[in-house]
């Protein structure tokens, strides 16, 4: 056993006990990183001698005595859609390759402060846009548990980082279930926060009414303490809430009996994996035997939220990109006679085929003679959908769904079809229209040894409930907890 | 498909808007693409949103402004740093006059 297969808080706990220095802690994950990643992919690029100083003024504070800050020592990876001084950050993109951002996104700080230290930065699908993280002008990410399949996306770097062991924490982005899918396709736990809960200052903007920074983790506890670090306001985000941070990681301790869980029976349709269906069956019972009192409940609007998605997020996607015209920062085509055809050029050559096939989506629906039959429409079904759950969240503390219909799918398979890679997302993408909290955890490991993730979603601002729901179910699930195999095996072919 | 809802004559017109440019092969593709998604688009016309108001900002929250103060920001040097033309510290772009 090697000190990056521990959890977050398992690792903390030994640093501070002094039974093993960060150093060590920090190169047994470049150890792992050097050995599994030219197979898993998950990694843009490193921060190793930083990251290893660091370390080693960590180990300096523990030998001083000195009062250690809650994340000290922790390897975290960072998705490349969060700005890192110093350290390239590319969106998954070409037309930001070689960008190298003059300040640090308001959640690097705070992790920074924390004590954690960021590792790399996270392949990703180009611009937080895919479910597969096949969108990547850099090349796709392979899911840990079968190197033939997906990690999920668009933090599929994120997600198969800390699923293989080469981190213990890894920041996302959550737009449609771009934390959540990733994380339930590598087994691991992804939450994405209420909008506002975490400052998105530095996060380069897909869809900014819907884009929220969420955490992927080993386990619950570890999610609970990274949510404590990175939650809050911060002036430089006028949309970050100015509330109170509440002690996640007491409170998620605290029992559930009592809790009133509300099973959205629109979740349970055609399309959704018989394994998957079976495996929530099997939690809910869990939940009961918890004490839970458990009821179908319908959110009526559900079906026509993939059609809202995808015109709000467009329509807001094609403004936002509109920055990238080869001027200020990133690529520029060498070849170009007057301004306008240097925009065209260099944003046909630097965007990929999905970024682009969104912005002419999102310009079309916000054109003269469309806005009011696409954007607008859109907007108020986004308002149906919203009253949909907090009707209700006036009768239930928490909803349980399955986070994908599907366990992760093979490379390749959903590429030629934009629609039906949508599709993916039906589950996730509702929670993002409404604003709500909700996070994915791994509740069962299918019949090809793949894990498959469970749903829960909570009332705006109340991540504390959704948190003290899945860790009590993670400590009295049954299903063991496993390490992807595959990495080691397909390794030592190589060594 | 039953009906284009968008021609390839209007595909090469967001495309101007968008400034991107396409080749013929390109455009064909995505007037074939964008008419399936916009099909499906269609779903929403099945609900009566007449009296429904729109929502833009999910969560309800005050209009915040900052303090009108001058704090340090980025130096020139920082700003111009990842722009490839530069010229007497001005990003420097095509002629246009």
């Amino acid at each position: 056993m090697t000190l990056n297969q521990l959890t977050a808080h398992e690792v903390i706990d030994l640093i501070r006990k002094k039974k093993v220095s960060t150093y060590e802690v920090i190169q047994d994950i470049y150890n792992q990183i050097d050995k599994v990643d030219n197979f898993i992919k998950a990694f843009l690029i490193l921060n190793r001698e930083e990251a290893l100083k660091q370390a080693k003024e960590i180990d300096i504070k523990v030998k001083n005595e000195e009062e250690l800050p809650p994340l000290a020592g922790v390897a975290v990876a960072i998705k490349d859609i969060i700005t890192t001084k110093g350290l390239e950050t590319t969106c998954g993109s070409k037309i930001l390759k070689g960008f190298i951002p003059p300040y640090n996104a308001t959640v690097i700080n705070k992790l920074k402060e924390a004590g954690a230290i960021i590792i790399g930065k996270t392949n990703m699908d180009e611009f937080a846009m895919g479910s597969s993280t096949e969108n990547s002008a850099f090349g796709p990410t392979c899911n840990p548990w079968d190197l033939e399949r997906v990690p999920g996306g668009s933090s599929g770097g994120s997600a198969a980082a800390v699923a293989a062991d080469e981190a213990f924490i890894a920041l996302g982005t959550d737009t449609g279930g771009s934390v959540r899918q990733p994380a339930s396709f590598c087994g691991m736990v992804g939450l994405k926060p209420t909008y506002g809960r975490v400052s998105r200052y530095g996060l380069v903007a897909y869809a900014s009414s819907l884009d929220q920074i969420g955490t992927i983790t080993k386990d619950v506890t570890d999610c609970a303490l990274t949510m404590k670090v990175i939650s809050g306001h911060d002036h430089k985000d006028s949309t970050s809430a100015i509330l109170e941070v509440p002690d996640y990681l007491k409170s998620c301790q605290e029992r559930i009996e009592g809790l009133k869980i509300g099973v959205p029976k629109e979740y349970f349709i055609a399309g959704l994996d018989l394994e998957v269906k079976d495996a929530i069956d099997k939690a809910l019972k869990l939940f009961e035997r918890l004490g839970a009192k458990i009821e179908e409940v319908s959110l009526p609007h559900t079906e026509y939220s993939l059609a809202t998605y995808y015109l709000i997020a467009t329509a807001e996607a094609s403004s936002n990109l509109a920055r990238y015209d080869g001027v200020q920062y990133g690529y520029r085509t060498e070849d170009y006679g007057d301004l306008s055809s240097m925009y065209k050029k260099t944003r046909s050559k630097g965007f990929g085929n999905e970024v682009k096939r969104r912005i002419m989506l999102g310009t079309y629906a916000l054109s003269s003679g469309y806005y009011d039959a696409y954007y607008l429409k859109a907007q108020k079904v986004r308002t149906l959908i919203k009253e949909d759950f907090d009707k209700a969240f006036r009768k239930y503390d928490i909803l349980v769904t399955p986070t994908s219909p599907t366990p992760a799918f093979k490379l390749k398979e959903k590429v030629a079809d934009p629609l039906t890679m949508y599709l993916s997302d039906i589950y996730t993408i509702p929670i993002n229209l409404a604003g709500i909290p909700a996070i994915s955890l791994n509740c069962e490991y299918n019949k090809n040894n793949l894990p498959l993730g469970l749903q829960i979603i909570g009332k705006p601002f109340d991540e504390e409930t959704i948190l003290r729901a899945a860790y009590n179910f993670e400590q009295n699930s049954e299903v063991e907890r496993k390490k992807p195999e595959i990495c080691s095996a397909k390794c030592k072919e190589v060594a | 498909m039953t009906e284009k809802i968008i021609t390839k004559k209007e595909v090469e017109y967001v495309a101007q808007l968008a400034n991107l440019k396409f080749n013929e092969e390109e455009k064909e593709e995505f007037t074939s693409q964008l008419n399936s998604i916009l099909d499906y688009f269609k779903k929403l016309n099945e609900i009566n949103t007449e009296n429904t108001p729109p929502t833009a900002y999910i969560i309800s929250m005050p209009n915040l402004l900052n303090e009108d103060k001058v704090k340090p920001s980025l130096t020139q040097e920082e700003v111009l740093f990842n722009a490839k033309h530069v010229k007497k510290g001005y990003f420097q772009v095509p002629k246009i006059i």
